[in-house]
């Protein structure tokens, strides 16, 4: 299966340890990332703040890149914020007329032209949990990471606002923790999955920020996580980078890595830890992950509270498990 | 060319014909049609003055035909055929152009509404020159009654009809009526136990002789028309024989397999596999729930059967097919609440102490699971602070979109019992509007607000337990923010209810398509007119009552089931009613006995005569489809009023303008 | 259902605000539920919440509007967005009012002032480049701006760069010169919207 491959400015440097996870597990899952040629940065979260058909002409030249180089009509992209603009100016320029018209316009300076609809754009980990599926995930795992306890986490703009699709829950996704499990790993309950990392506002405010990356450490640490899985390279820099400054802020003393879920299916596929680019992250990965086929899988589900199912107890009602 | 004398008459409608189409030139140009002997435009037609315009014309110009251009005849056909009746003229010699809601409503372009309208009228008078005089057909109306669901609406209307002196046949998918009023604890705003006020209806209905009451059964399917329905019933095997069963309940007591009471617990409680829903059932004769008895599911147990002194357990019992003819069918089928797992930010499911509202009430209830004591789900703790959310599910373009018209009242209920069960706990009530619409709603109101509630306006964004604040941790934290002082707060507490919505039934659709009736987008039956004919749908025959049509509380849900039955007693009184004459029929001259329209018919109303080898059409059973006469090779079929004739009048009419170009040529030729 | 009909009603400050949004954003739906506010992850730390914002424009206090710190506040996680019962795109509204506050000035006056400033620096470089340029983009923030927090931030910076982390110098991309050609366009298109 080939797919157009948007990286993003983020895994070229600062997240690369993702870029490469991505591309030692893309083989074994038998899906081929080409990179679109020349691309340029989607803008993340600044150019729309500043101005607007400017913002969606730079995201729109990527668009058209894919397009004309046809590798695939399906373009994929890692980062949660490029998936967001990519799938947001597709979505617009479909929607108003005017809007695709004066984007093509400002593309025709450049000798470019987008139709909208052209390009599907998905994220990494719609295109492993639905394309590849669990099944050819599960073959090719052989070294399960049993005994290690993760906390899926997918911040916000993977799940929405679904401009591209939902493929996962908006509030409660859990495609990923399905995906770890099958890696062998103890997926731990982690309620704050879906909330925002605070994206650029340790830049803009340091109190606000760090507050927002320490409500997500302690509850993964609530919930006696070991490692926490990320999506995006934003969220991975945030809790990962920043956990030092959060602790100093705070006075507390979390520990605890962050790692690129594609990391970990490396791992659990057998590639090893250098090739994954483990050893890049701030808080060291490598004490946690020494925890791999060592530790005796608990009983607990990461629940910090114990349940009872006493007699006189309520029923619950049943959920329809993922 | 005929000697027909065509009166036509345009109606303004006040602007909404008028304001688009140019009425006067349309009925100047009508004027010159052929056969058209006065042509007048004016302001409504279907005012007192309008009628009496066009009887008068009908009395002095010795008008034979009738055309009034206006709105749809769902509206006004019916109207005007009684003019025309009034005034000695046969109904049927009259047509009705809809220049409204097909023209003038339909585009703002003033040019094409008027051309438009013109050929409208145009096809209306060359097609009206072909119409015969029918006659009504008289069908006489069964005086039974078939109510679907035993519920509040079910039972009044039942009960209304039964007292009048008729049969009814209450079918009731559940084990016993009573429906969801029988869940209830105490009824807002007067606070009456609901189990008091509805038993004693419930038994009026198992002791009243009109009332044959099938309980454990489903309609399955439905035949026939107003006044002749025949109704396939399928009365479940309860497995225990009703006549030996003196519902002692010793078969419940010894069953020795619990399961979740999914339905009238709303999955608080427990029930066993052979059982009663609740004390009070009518009837009081238990079931047994195959999924889950063992002796059906492994062969082993019998205990029921064992204990029963009468010996009433019957394992070999059948499901039976019951046909019952009826002449009119009322529609109680009720409501379900909205499955507040779709939300999945509220936790209900995952956090063990928020709660429904439905489950709220089982708790609340004295002969609930827990007795009446107000628990969390550990079935031990009081709580000492509830949040109580409104809205859940409703007022939402993500959800459903409607407001949900009882949960401000029931929310202010649950906050009046909790205070009166636990006087010192907390109570929070997160709404972002209160709608206290009803008699003495307000009033009951104002009485909470004095009782200590905390009263927040702002919908609640977020339940969770992940705590960050101190004094959180092992509470359920309710975040939102509170608009009336445009701050974001967190706030702890032990329990949350959810006031979810009432929706259409799941199965509503389905319903729908058995009874040949229309369902909303979200589900809920559609009535004949949301305004004047809330009861009524648009298959005769077919009243709906209650919640079924759309949210509602109880006072509003006994209305229309007295309502429905007051429709229906109206029809059985007249004892005959008055079928549209629009029939097929088959000329036996012509038939070549080919017996292609047999097998057509969707109403089994073509019979074939062996003696004679020709078809014949039933024509009570008829209902003017159509599909014989498209499909008979011979053409020896008519369609009443929708003969060919008729039909390609209409359609050359409607071509006026191009009559040069076609007039050449074969088309409209027979 | 229906479309809008062009009324002769002079524009309110509401209208103006939808109108430069994209798509259909429905801000006039608005029933003030507080939804918003209430899912908002910096929500506490904003002047106003996004409901609240929203009924200022409704009541068209413009100024007060413009020199909120909301919109620079919102991390674009788009929890109002999806839990809105009216469907409104609010995030895309907080892009447009901090796009307003910039063409008029007023952010200036916001205690959020130096967003912007952050914003802009990141986008000069991605027009000179076509790629980000973290250590350009902290650099040249940082000492402008923050000039106290550039110290503490230097730890980090390090960190990155002993990582592999970070480039010391940019990336440019082969096309630079067709996409400053569409941006200039687009520029030239759009005004400053």
């Amino acid at each position: 299966m080939k797919y157009g491959y948007y990286p993003g400015c983020s895994l070229e440097r600062n997240a690369a340890a993702y870029h490469q996870s991505a591309m030692a597990v893309a083989g074994p899952l038998g899906i081929d990332l080409v990179e679109i040629d020349d691309w340029n940065c989607c803008g993340a979260t600044e150019y729309f703040s500043i101005n607007l058909l400017p913002a969606y002409a730079l995201v729109a030249r990527n668009l058209a890149l894919a397009q004309d180089q046809g590798i695939s009509d399906q373009l994929v992209a890692p980062c949660s914020a490029c998936f967001l603009n990519l799938t947001k100016t597709d979505r617009y320029m479909a929607e108003s007329p005017k809007l695709a018209a004066d984007v093509n316009e400002a593309l025709a300076a450049g000798g470019l032209h987008y139709t909208p609809g052209s390009v599907r754009v998905r994220h990494l980990l719609d295109i492993i949990v639905n394309d590849v599926g669990y099944d050819v995930v599960a073959a090719r795992v052989s070294k399960p990471l049993t005994g290690l306890r993760v906390a899926a986490y997918y911040g916000c703009l993977i799940v929405r606002p679904g401009y591209g699709g939902v493929f996962d829950d908006p509030e409660h996704p859990t495609t990923m923790d399905r995906l770890l499990r099958i890696l062998g790993a103890e997926v731990v309950d982690f309620p704050l999955r879906a909330q925002c990392c605070g994206g650029h506002m340790t830049q803009i405010s340091q109190e606000v920020a760090y507050e927002m990356i320490r409500r997500l450490l302690k509850n993964a640490a609530d919930y006696e996580a070991d490692v926490i899985a990320t999506v995006c390279p934003m969220c991975q820099l945030n809790l990962d980078a920043y956990q030092a400054n959060v602790n100093q802020f705070f006075n507390t003393d979390y520990m605890i890595p962050v790692l690129y879920f594609t990391q970990l299916m490396g791992l659990a596929f057998g590639v090893s830890p250098v090739d994954l680019g483990i050893g890049k992250e701030f808080v060291d990965a490598r004490p946690a992950l020494a925890k791999i086929g060592v530790a005796v899988p608990s009983n607990s589900n990461g629940r910090p509270r114990k349940k009872e199912t006493s007699k006189e107890a309520l029923p619950m009602p049943r959920l329809k498990e993922e | 060319m005929s000697e027909e004398r065509v009166g036509v008459y345009i109606c303004h409608c006040g602007s909404n014909i008028a304001g688009t189409v140019a009425v006067e030139e349309v009925s100047q140009w009508a004027a010159g049609l052929p056969n058209v002997v006065v042509s007048r435009d004016y302001k409504f037609m279907c005012s007192s003055l309008g009628q009496e315009l066009m009887e008068k014309d009908i009395a002095e110009l010795g008008l034979t035909r009738v055309v009034v251009a206006a709105c749809s005849p769902h509206m006004h056909e019916r109207t005007f055929r009684a003019t025309c009746e009034r005034a000695g003229l046969n109904p049927f010699l009259f047509e009705m152009a809809n220049i409204r809601e097909l023209d003038s409503w339909a585009t703002d372009d003033r040019v094409a509404a008027t051309q438009k309208a013109k050929a409208m009228v145009s096809a209306a008078v060359r097609r009206v020159i072909h119409h015969q005089p029918l006659q009504l057909l008289p069908v006489t109306i069964n005086p039974n009654t078939l109510v679907v669901g035993g519920g509040v609406a079910g039972i009044t209307a039942a009960l209304e009809i039964a007292n009048a002196g008729y049969h009814v046949y209450l079918v009731e998918r559940e084990p016993s009526i009573g429906g969801h009023m029988a869940q209830l604890d105490k009824t807002f705003p007067t606070l009456d136990c609901s189990a008091c006020i509805l038993t004693p209806k419930m038994v009026d209905v198992a002791q009243n002789k009109n009332i044959t009451l099938l309980s454990w059964s489903e309609v399955e399917a439905v035949e026939g028309y107003v006044g002749n329905f025949i109704v396939t019933v399928r009365k479940k095997a309860r497995y225990v024989n009703e006549e030996k069963c003196t519902g002692c309940g010793i078969c419940i007591e010894k069953c020795p397999k619990k399961v979740v009471d999914e339905v009238f617990e709303a999955g608080l409680g427990y029930r066993k596999a052979i059982y009663r829903p609740f004390p009070q059932a009518v009837p009081k004769y238990p079931v047994i729930d195959t999924a889950s008895c063992i002796f059906f599911q492994r062969g082993k147990c019998r205990a029921c059967q064992m204990f029963c002194p009468t010996e009433a357990i019957d394992f070999e019992q059948q499901d039976q097919i019951l046909k019952l003819e009826v002449g009119n069918i009322i529609l109680a089928t009720g409501y379900d609440t909205f499955d507040p797992r779709r939300i999945p930010q509220y936790g209900y499911g995952r956090l063990a102490n928020v709660f429904t509202s439905l489950e709220f009430e089982r708790m609340v209830n004295a002969a609930g699971p827990t007795g009446g004591r107000i628990v969390l789900r550990d079935g031990v703790t009081t709580p000492k602070s509830v949040a109580i959310i409104h809205c859940v599910g409703s007022r939402d373009k993500n959800y459903n979109e409607h407001c949900s018209r009882v949960c401000c009242m029931y929310s202010l209920k649950f906050s009046h019992l909790l205070h009166e069960r636990l006087p010192d706990a907390q109570v929070y009530e997160f709404y972002i509007d209160i709608r206290a619409t009803a008699k003495r709603y307000e009033e009951f109101y104002h009485r909470i607000l004095e009782e200590g509630t905390r009263f927040i306006r702002g919908r609640v964004a977020e339940v969770t337990d992940a705590a960050r604040l101190p004094g959180e941790e092992g509470k359920l934290i309710v975040q939102y923010e509170d608009t009336l002082i445009g701050k974001q707060r967190r706030l702890p507490v032990d329990m949350v209810i959810l006031s979810v919505g009432m929706e259409a039934r799941r199965d509503s659709r389905e319903v729908a398509q058995i009874f040949g009736l229309g369902c909303e987008y979200n589900g809920f039956f559609i009535e004949r007119h949301p305004k004047l004919d809330p009861v009524n749908t648009m298959t005769e025959g077919i009243q709906i009552a209650g919640a079924c049509q759309g949210p509602m509380a109880i006072p509003e849900a006994v209305a229309q089931g007295a309502a429905a039955a007051a429709r229906v007693l109206s029809l059985i009184s007249q004892g005959t009613v008055m079928m549209e004459p629009v029939r097929a029929h088959i000329d036996a001259e012509k038939c070549s006995g080919c017996r292609i329209c047999n097998n057509l018919c969707p109403y089994n109303a073509i019979v074939f005569h062996e003696d004679r080898k020709v078809s014949e059409v039933i024509t009570a059973l008829c209902q003017g489809c159509g599909a014989c006469v498209a499909a008979c090779p011979s053409a020896a079929i008519t369609g009443a009023h929708f003969t060919d004739e008729q039909v390609m009048a209409q359609i050359e009419g409607m071509l006026w303008d191009m009559q040069p170009q076609i007039a050449g040529t074969n088309i409209g030729v027979e | 259902m229906t479309t809008s009909t062009i009324s002769a009603r002079a524009p309110t400050f509401l209208d103006e605000v939808i109108a430069r949004t994209p798509g259909e954003p429905h801000l006039e739906r608005c029933i003030q539920c507080g939804t918003c506010g209430g899912s908002c992850p910096s929500g506490p730390d904003m002047e106003h919440t996004p409901r609240s914002l929203f009924a200022l424009i409704n009541a068209g206090l413009r100024e007060e509007v413009l020199r909120s710190n909301t919109p620079w506040y919102c991390v674009s996680c788009y929890y109002c967005t999806v839990r809105c019962p009216q469907q409104i795109h609010i995030t895309d509204v907080m892009y447009t009012l901090k796009r307003m506050a910039i063409d008029e000035g007023y952010y200036t006056e916001s205690t959020a002032r130096d967003a912007p400033e952050f914003s802009r620096t990141f986008i000069d470089f991605v027009e000179s480049n076509g790629r980000s340029f973290e250590l350009g983009l902290a650099t040249a923030y940082h000492l402008r701006y923050r000039p106290l927090n550039a110290v503490s931030m230097a730890p980090m910076a390090l960190g990155m760069l002993r990582r592999g982390r970070m480039d010391l110098t940019p990336t440019k991309i082969k096309g630079i010169k067709q996409l400053q050609a569409i941006l200039n366009k687009a520029k030239e298109l759009g005004g400053a919207k």
